[in-house]
């Protein structure tokens, strides 16, 4: 069964706070049953304690699927690229390398590239994907766009990046703010950025948290 | 005139000539026809229809980017004069493990494991067996003077003889009953595994996947069948059991270049892929432009912006990056948040130019929680 159209993913690594409920949770799904497809990063560890939840953002043209010299990377009619077909995957590793958000990841022993599915054993019958049913700050977020727009008026989600010069489109939402351009965002624009919001370094001091927070 | 795109026209030329290469060797091997069995036509013309699409669809496969960027390298490297005997061992040993035993498919579960070596080294027994049987390869005929034993023909050349009542006889003559067997084993584990596992349930299409099942299981009852009614049942209904093993044999035959069936030919591509991967490592490492730390191969990441660039892709990008496929895969994530953070709060604070980043990293590191293997702590450099 396809995922119903009316539900979507958006997410808003602002929001996250690294609890790894989500890599816990995404190791119980049923496609991929003992390993944990989400991707949860420290940006700078010794520079902050901001962590982003990266899941598969499901592209409209997908590039690992693309560059799959197996044609073992496929995209369902409901928009999930799934993960690479077992029979085919020749563990390559061209997806892992060459998907624009960092997401596949490959299991070499069992010649497997593994990926996010969007927990498409839950989502094709209408239940939420496990990391998004246990994110707490719901930096994960699974439901109707309604839904969310009532409950974050300050956010808008977009689903347009863009790497260099190409433009991709995804699924999956990102959450900017409100009044952000309508260009797709510019990934590449914070190349020389280091951390999000406060950076806890050696001049660090509660003054600066309370009369610079924001 | 020849139909189609460049592309289209080589596969037919290639299609064209695998099929008649192995008529032309079928006439010769069956001694002009005279060991060919008329009986057996329908199975000679099915397996010439299925090279036909096999080899047609392999070289469309062969002619997509990614697929000739493998093809090409893969060959290079194992041919490379330095490494050609390291090579030569190195895949005599991969055969083993990974095409006769399946190890890669133990790693990913034992009951899995078990029904595909079963069915793969039941149909390998069965086709080893038929195949030279229908095209006249191989034939059986009396010993002069010796009513008790055959002679084994091979092409027309006369090699072994052996007695009907010998354990060879008994095992050789119901080799097919063998393989029957082994299929229908791991057509059982293997169903009840798609009809019980939820992940399985999930993805899979009949087509795809319960089809090959049915096609095969079909194949092995008829042919158990037919034996069953020559042995005890004094070959009742034997003439409508034939045709219906015929049938579900031929259908299966011109089902393998379209369905699941053809990664038998595809999946040994996996070998060249090791090649290609070993050639990378004794090579210079690709190193990050924004973190600095070195992940996969140079080799790997320039051909993949080749591979890229010929599928229509632009992720070319202005220096110091040049190109989106040099920032390695933890920092496409840790961009991806910047960026959006940028949004959110504005430019954040900035390093100077030719200072890396810090580089992001896996909370946790754990073996299945971040990286899933050495290959993977490569690719993200915990």
């Amino acid at each position: 069964m396809p995922v119903p159209e009316h539900l979507e993913f958006f997410i808003d690594p602002n929001r996250c706070i690294g609890c790894q409920a989500c890599v816990q949770a995404c190791a119980e799904c049923d496609t991929h049953r003992g390993y944990s497809m989400i991707q949860l990063d420290y940006i700078a560890r010794s520079e902050s304690p901001q962590t982003v939840p990266i899941v598969c953002m499901h592209c409209e043209s997908p590039t690992c699927a693309e560059v799959c010299p197996a044609d073992a990377v496929k995209r369902t009619e409901d928009g999930v690229v799934q993960s690479a077909r077992k029979p085919r995957c020749i563990a390559c590793n061209n997806c892992v390398l060459a998907c624009p958000f960092g997401v596949p990841k490959m299991e070499t022993p069992m010649e497997l590239m593994m990926k996010c599915d969007m927990c498409y054993d839950r989502t094709s019958v209408g239940k939420k994907p496990m990391c998004a049913s246990v994110c707490p700050s719901q930096a994960l977020f699974y439901g109707a766009r309604d839904q969310i727009e009532r409950q974050r008026p300050r956010s808008r989600p977009i689903h347009r990046f863009l790497f260099g010069r190409q433009i991709i489109v995804t699924k999956v939402h990102l959450m900017v703010p409100f009044e952000s351009p309508v260009a797709p965002m510019d990934v590449i624009a914070a190349f020389r950025e280091t951390v999000i919001g406060h950076v806890f370094g050696p001049n660090f001091s509660a003054e600066t948290m309370v009369g610079g927070g924001k | 005139m020849m139909p189609g795109k460049p592309e289209v026209r080589r596969a037919l030329f290639w299609g064209v000539l695998f099929t008649a290469i192995l008529a032309g060797l079928i006439v010769v091997g069956s001694r002009n026809l005279s060991h060919f069995d008329a009986a057996l036509v329908g199975y000679t013309f099915a397996v010439l229809f299925a090279l036909f699409g096999i080899v047609y669809r392999y070289a469309i496969w062969l002619q997509r980017p990614p697929t000739a960027m493998y093809w090409k390298q893969g060959w290079q490297a194992f041919l490379a004069p330095r490494h050609l005997i390291s090579n030569l061992a190195h895949w005599v040993g991969r055969c083993v493990t990974d095409i006769a035993l399946n190890r890669f498919i133990w790693i990913r579960g034992r009951l899995r494991w078990l029904a595909h070596w079963t069915i793969m080294w039941g149909c390998a027994l069965a086709v080893g067996i038929t195949f030279p049987l229908v095209f006249g390869w191989l034939h059986f005929e009396s010993v002069p003077g010796d009513f008790d034993s055959y002679r084994i023909s091979l092409f027309g050349f006369p090699t072994a003889d052996f007695s009907v009542h010998s354990l060879f006889g008994f095992l050789l003559f119901h080799g097919l009953v063998w393989s029957a067997v082994f299929v229908i084993v791991g057509v059982m584990i293997a169903m009840r595994r798609r009809m019980r596992d939820e992940g399985a349930a999930a993805v899979q299409i009949f087509a795809e996947d319960f089809l090959p099942l049915v096609l095969l299981f079909a194949v092995s009852l008829t042919g158990l069948l037919l034996t069953s009614s020559y042995t005890w049942m004094k070959g009742y209904g034997y003439d409508f059991l034939a045709i219906l093993h015929a049938v579900t044999v031929i259908f299966t035959l011109l089902w393998l270049p379209f369905g699941k069936f053809f990664h038998i030919f595809q999946r040994p591509a996996q070998l060249g892929v090791t090649f290609y991967k070993d050639l990378g490592r004794r090579g210079e490492s690709a190193t990050c432009r924004r973190c600095a730390k070195p992940f996969s191969s140079r080799m790997h990441v320039e051909d993949l912006i080749r591979v890229e660039k010929e599928l229509g892709y632009s992720f070319e990008a202005e220096d110091p990056i040049g190109h989106y496929q040099w920032v390695c895969p933890p920092c496409r994530r840790a961009l991806f948040a910047l960026a959006q953070g940028r949004m959110w709060h504005g430019p954040g604070s900035q390093r100077a130019p030719g200072i890396p980043a810090q580089g992001s990293s896996h909370v946790n590191p754990g073996l299945g929680e971040g990286p899933l293997g050495e290959e993977d702590r490569e690719n993200f450099h915990p």
